[in-house]
Parts: structure tokens; sequence; C-alpha cells
């Protein structure tokens, strides 16, 4: 719940402030927002099946959205920057997608 | 995702009272419960900190990249390209501004009128060039247009003066007819073409004002004129001048 509250919270709080993404983070943000979707969407699936932590939602939460960012830093420095993007957006809604499969089938039973 | 089984107690959700779901088993709308009521420890607090961020993050990135013309996206190439349009572009209005303090500097200091004499004249020979009334000099193309098979039509030329004007040539005359804005072309009955009600006889011979270099190669690309005049049996040559003079007015 407090999630969610903070995720409304969040939400309401860029609408509000209206902020702009320094020029440095510009190329990473897109890929880190996908990957904390991605820890989110595995969070909300592990609470679902009982096995929810907090700790390991913090760790895979960080280490989902640096990795990201790393990933798409490093492939900028190698000169294939938008094809690695790309890769790791494939992956990353691959396993959003599972994610949101569990979670349909924990709800609806479908 | 694993880690140790939350433990949550059961009795919370009988003090909510809140009837079990009829379509799922009760354990189900119990953890939906239990996951919807706030319960606040601090991993919680950091939990939901995290959401923020990722919230604030979203709507953050959802208007740069709304508020962005594209730029972000573009290839590096892409992107210097655009750059040197650009710089080539203000190159260019710096010059006309250049030009046009220079103008207004000369007009000012002038009283007796004699700048904005020559402006006029200037002004004057430039739309006579354009309306075709006057002769005029520079830099251009010859096409010369054989037709052994006499299938040249008025369609053919019309393409041709067309394909001239987009690649940005100024004055153009064909055979000795000048040609202006208001030009015409017509299959004449007895073969040839008429342009402006005057009869003209293959072979042709356009003459153009403008870079030689671009309307040499607006007149060659793949499947342009001279394909054309190529598949109709002409047969066209092209000349670059650094100097060629277009003598026929229009009246």
């Amino acid at each position: 719940m407090i999630a969610l509250i903070g995720l409304v919270a969040g939400v309401l709080l860029g609408l509000l402030l209206q902020p702009t993404v320094p020029l440095w983070l510009q190329p990473y943000l897109p890929i880190a927002i996908v990957a904390a979707l991605d820890a989110m969407f595995g969070g909300l699936r592990a609470r679902l099946e009982g096995i929810f932590d907090e700790k390991v939602f913090v760790v895979s939460f960080l280490s989902n959205t640096i990795i990201a960012a790393l990933i798409v830093f490093l492939g900028d420095q190698l000169g294939v920057g938008s094809q690695l993007s790309t890769g790791v957006v494939v992956v990353l809604g691959i396993r959003i997608f599972s994610n949101v499969a569990a979670i349909r089938r924990k709800l609806f039973k479908a | 995702m694993s880690g140790r089984p939350e433990t949550k107690p059961p009795e919370a959700d009988e003090e909510r009272g809140a009837p079990p779901s009829a379509s799922g088993p009760p354990s189900e709308a119990a953890g939906l419960r239990a996951m919807l009521w706030p319960r606040a420890n601090r991993a919680q607090l950091v939990v939901g900190l995290l959401c923020l961020l990722l919230g604030f993050a979203a709507v953050a990135q959802v208007k740069s990249t709304k508020a962005d013309t594209g730029f972000v996206t573009a290839r590096q190439d892409e992107l210097v390209g655009i750059l040197s349009d650009l710089s080539r572009r203000s190159e260019r209005l710096r010059g006309d501004i250049r030009d046009l303090e220079g103008t207004k500097a000369s007009l000012e200091r002038d009283g007796q009128g004699e700048t904005a004499l020559e402006e006029a004249r200037e002004r004057a020979h430039t739309y006579g060039l354009l309306a075709g009334t006057l002769p005029a000099v520079g830099p251009g193309i010859t096409l010369d247009i054989t037709d052994p098979s006499r299938r040249v039509r008025a369609d053919v030329l019309l393409d041709t003066l067309q394909e001239l004007r987009d690649a940005g040539a100024e004055v153009i005359q064909v055979n000795d007819v000048r040609i202006g804005v208001d030009s015409h072309f017509l299959d004449s009955p007895g073969g040839g073409v008429e342009v402006d009600g005057r009869r003209l006889q293959a072979p042709y011979r356009f003459v153009a004002i403008g870079d030689p270099h671009t309307l040499a190669t607006a007149l060659n690309i793949p499947g342009g004129v001279m394909k054309t005049l190529m598949g109709a049996g002409a047969n066209g040559s092209i000349t670059q001048h650094q100097r060629i003079s277009v003598s026929a007015v229009r009246s």
C-alpha cells in the first residue's frame, strides 16, 4: 500500500514540479525506468505468491536500474548504444510480460 | 525474486471485516487485502520511496520526451547533418544581414537618392530577368535534343523545363523562345512543338542559366529527363558552360 501511495505521490510530484531530466541522465533514464518497472512487477508477483521480501525488492530494484544504465553506458562507449538499449528493453519487456502473466494467473486464475 | 516467506498475521484480515470475495478462495482475497493494508515499517517505507522515485522519474521522462523534438533519438550523423545545415543557413542569413546593413548605411549616407536609384535599378534588372524582358549572361548549361524519330512531344519538353526550374535555373531559352512564367507547350499538328505560339522543329536547344553542375545532375538522375528522351528515341547532350548568354527576350 505504501508502495502504491509512493507511486501515486511520485507521479503527482512529477506533475507538480515539472522536472527536466538533466542532460547526462537523458540516455539512461528511459532504460532505468523500464528496469525499475520490471523490478516493481517482480515485487508485485512475489507479494502475491507470498514470498515478497523488502530487502530483495530494494536490492533488485537498485541493481536492475543501475545495471541497465551501465549496459547502455557501456554500449555508448563501444558505439553500439542503440542496439544494446534495444536488447535491454526487449529482455526487460519479456520479463515484465512473464511477471504480469504470473500476476494475472494468481489474481484471476486465468 | 526469492526470499523468505512473508509473515502476515491472518487475524488482521478478520479485523477489517471485509467479506472474502466470491470468486477466489479466502486466502487469495486475504493476500490482496494484506497487500493493500498499510504497514509502516522501515523496509516498507524504503519500498514506497523507491516507487515514489519510479513514478517521479517516469513522469519526468515522459515530459522530456514530449518536449524534445526528436534530437535525442537521432543518430550522430543525422545530428551532424542538421547542425551543418543550420550553420550554413545562419551563415547565409548573416551574409544577408551584412548586405542589408550595407544598403541601409549607404541609403542613410546619401542625400541625393543615388543609392536608392541604384537599388531600384538593380531590382528592375532582377525582375526583368525573371520576366524574360532582358537578356542574361551567366554560368549555365545547354541541352541539345536531337529527335530523328520525331517522337519528342510537348510533354517531354515541358518535363525538361520543369526539371530545369526545379534545379534552380533562373533564365531559360528554348531555341529562340525565351521562357517565362506563363510559357506553354503544344503539340503542333504538322510535327514539331509550339512554344508560346511559335512553332519549333527538332533539334531543340535548351539554354539555362543556373549552377551548371546542379542542372546537369538534375537532368541526369536515373529515370529523369535524359532517360525519358532516350526512351523516346531522342538524344540529349548536356554541355556545362562557365559563361553562357541568353539573348532571346519576351516582349
